[in-house]
């Protein structure tokens, strides 16, 4: 961005704090006001959020990267037709169209899991951290990854992978969902388990982790909380706010980001 | 009862006051997603027509929320002051509207009522006027309330300090702080949203910022706005908590999915005033609310989001708080969908608290899922400052990097004092002063690097 005629902007002392903070500070002042830079740098963040939240997620690319790397796939849409009603109608993001329901009503059931990647408000973070995550995720938790279906879902909330997950006779499903995105972070996967999937599960039930990526929690980290979460759950038959997250984190923390 | 309405040989009928009301209301996609709106623009304007003629004493009579199944609707209806009624008492809504707009209705008139105004009446009201009513009304209302300095004095306004951090990290908290004062903000209080709910980790925040306000001998007050019942613990544990804060609504039910009731909200005030921290009043309470929290709850018994609104205010000015405040745009397009249905949420939130003598600021706010950009913040906020809002919410840039919304910032804050000629709290203003921050005509001076603020971080608590 170019630089601002320093005649003109009254800065701040005081750039150092940054250091402490992601927060924007210092900013400086043109009499009352933000100086041009800083409302260019701001309108850009906020371009990239609203792109963020309208921007249809890519299925083929999606299913192309899943498919070299031996994931088998499905495709799935949810009642809301369009991102306008998706935003107006939160409860038509949580339940399949009479298409996706008879079409996983006809697919064989899954083995143990039923993964979800579903666009959310994000397509941005479902397209750039789901596929590389999922690869984590097969490096260290055993199942029969052949045959375990995942399903990209298109205008999805998260509760949408209950009705997925239970007519799929899931054991347990892992929703990938883009987050309501940030100035700061348009790209924020949050990721959500749930046992024994059904229709009418609350969030009570569920545990999340939440701010998955490379400036936030970063791949490996993320993939070890959610392996700890898998196992744990299918261990005691449980999820929600009775299942912990107990997963300690020692050797990881100083590992540096994926 | 029913009420109703002819428009060119069409009868509209509107089987109760709750209907009635949500018919009446502006559009918004709250009322729509919870299927209570108008179904066409002229059933709209039937219903604003037939509530024009409904008496301001009815709402006493029909409860909206049964009596016996909310305990808001018992606050309002057991605390309503007959007396203070009385000049009113032979209006319809639609002459409520006219009376609030005469010139004789001042600041003395408006206080004296208050009291007899029931929150359903000011929904009700607030549904026939336009925005430049629900301004021109508000800004005749006076609400003063004192904790360490005087907030709410006609021709101030006040901003709240949001230094928020992702991860309640003590040194970005603190750098935010300072960036804030540097820009003369927090006279309305400093106030930490947590990303924990742990003591261990609250409790540093409000001890940095208690040793940096007493350090500098700061006339303004502190918040960490975590639970209630967190906040009573800490009270409890000498921790130094100026306001408590909760989240509150407008129906028993909402408040219970926040975990709250009025005697923990009670226990609290009590608590906290037991401290006798403030040195110029006793205002300890700090409230938020906001449009649609009700049926998100699904807890708003078939009433709309705005009159649910305005019922929280009976909640709040129950507990004679420092500051309330609305967060209008912060629970998504689902409720509010636009710029256009967030400022006309601004003005009537702000118009009904103020009617009911809260003290009313307002997080002017959106999420990056509303069809709403800084513009509209820009719109709204000079709306409000001319309605004589009491605060805003001062953030770096406007960017909450720890809740992901976009509010409105310290240069905000500078840009309504310069249009609109708005003074910060008198006490807060003097520090102001003394500490070289701003001139005696509250303009901002040049910091150099060794200002004595900028001194201090290192030597904050947890500094390595």
């Amino acid at each position: 961005m170019s630089t601002a005629n320093p005649t003109l902007v009254q800065s701040n002392p005081w750039d150092e704090l940054r250091t402490h903070t992601s927060a924007r500070i210092a900013l400086g002042r043109v009499g009352s006001s933000l100086p041009t830079t800083e409302l260019l740098r701001f309108g850009l963040a906020h371009a990239q959020a609203r792109d963020a939240v309208h921007h249809p997620l890519d299925i083929d690319t999606l299913k192309t990267q899943l498919h070299s790397r031996g994931f088998r796939t499905l495709h799935v849409h949810s009642k809301a037709a369009d991102r306008h009603q998706y935003l107006l109608r939160p409860d038509y993001g949580r339940v399949l169209d009479s298409a996706s329901r008879e079409q996983l009503m006809a697919e064989a059931p899954a083995p143990e899991l039923a993964i979800v990647i579903a666009d959310g408000l994000s397509s941005f973070a479902a397209s750039s951290h789901a596929v590389p995550l999922l690869e984590l995720l097969k490096e260290r938790f055993d199942t029969d990854w052949s045959q375990t279906p995942v399903v990209i879902a298109e205008q999805a909330r998260v509760a949408l992978g209950d009705e997925i997950g239970e007519l799929l006779k899931a054991q347990l499903v892992i929703v990938l969902i883009g987050e309501r995105p940030g100035l700061t972070s348009p790209d924020s996967l949050g990721l959500y388990i749930t046992y024994q999937p059904r229709r009418g599960r609350m969030d009570s039930e569920r545990n999340c982790i939440s701010n998955v990526r490379p400036e936030g929690l970063p791949y490996p980290l993320a993939v070890y909380k959610l392996d700890y979460l898998i196992k744990k759950a299918l261990q005691l038959q449980i999820t929600g706010v009775n299942l912990k997250d107990n997963s300690v984190l020692p050797l990881l923390q100083s590992t540096p980001t994926a | 009862m029913i009420y109703q309405t002819t428009v060119d040989h069409q009868t509209y009928r509107f089987e109760d006051l709750k209907t009635l009301l949500a018919k009446a209301s502006p559009a918004r996609s709250g009322d729509e997603l919870a299927g209570l709106s108008a179904g066409s623009a002229e059933e709209r304007m039937a219903a604003k027509i037939a509530l024009a003629d409904v008496p301001l004493k009815r709402f006493l009579e029909e409860a909206l929320i049964p009596y016996e199944q909310d305990d808001v609707t018992r606050l309002i209806m057991d605390g309503h002051d007959n007396l203070a009624f009385t000049p009113i008492s032979h209006l319809t809504v639609g002459d409520f509207r006219n009376w609030l707009l005469l010139d004789s209705t001042d600041s003395t008139v408006l206080s004296a009522v208050s009291s007899g105004i029931t929150p359903e009446m000011a929904a009700a009201v607030s549904k026939l006027m336009r925005n430049q009513d629900l301004i021109l009304v508000a800004k005749k209302c006076q609400v003063i309330t004192r904790f360490r300095n005087t907030i709410g004095l006609p021709g101030h306004l006040s901003v709240r300090l949001q230094p928020n951090h992702p991860t309640d990290d003590l040194q970005g908290i603190a750098a935010s702080m300072l960036d804030g004062l540097l820009y003369g903000a927090g006279d309305a209080v400093v106030g930490i949203n947590p990303a924990s709910d742990s003591l261990s980790t609250l409790t540093p925040l409000w001890e940095m910022m208690d040793e940096l306000r007493q350090h500098f001998e700061i006339p303004m007050q502190t918040c960490v706005l975590t639970h209630v019942t967190t906040q009573i613990k800490a009270i409890e544990k000498g921790v130094p908590v100026d306001l408590v804060f909760q989240s509150i609504a407008g129906t028993q039910k909402t408040n219970e999915s926040f975990g709250v009731t009025l005697s923990m909200l009670h226990e609290a005030n009590e608590a906290a005033r037991s401290l006798r921290r403030g040195t110029l009043g006793d205002n300890v309470m700090y409230f938020e609310t906001g449009q649609g929290s009700a049926l998100s709850a699904s807890a708003h018994h078939g009433v709309d989001q705005q009159t649910c609104e305005a019922r929280a205010y009976a909640v709040a000015r129950a507990f004679k708080p420092l500051l309330t405040n609305t967060v209008v745009g912060f629970i998504g397009p689902e409720y509010l969908y636009d710029g256009k249905q967030i400022i006309r949420a601004g003005l009537e939130d702000h118009f009904c608290a103020k009617l009911l003598g809260v003290p009313m600021g307002c997080d002017v706010c959106y999420t990056n899922h509303a069809e709403a950009d800084q513009d509209d913040m820009d719109t709204l906020m000079t709306l409000l400052g001319v309605a004589g809002l009491t605060y805003i919410m001062g953030i770096p840039g406007a960017d909450d990097i720890m809740l992901n919304y976009q509010s409105t910032s310290f240069h905000d804050g500078l840009y309504l004092r310069s249009v609109l000629d708005l003074r910060r709290a008198p006490e807060f203003e003097a520090w102001l002063t003394r500490m070289s921050i701003a001139e005696p005509s509250g303009k901002l001076r040049e910091i150099s690097a060794g200002h004595q603020l900028l001194r201090a971080l290192p030597h904050l608590p947890g500094a390595a």
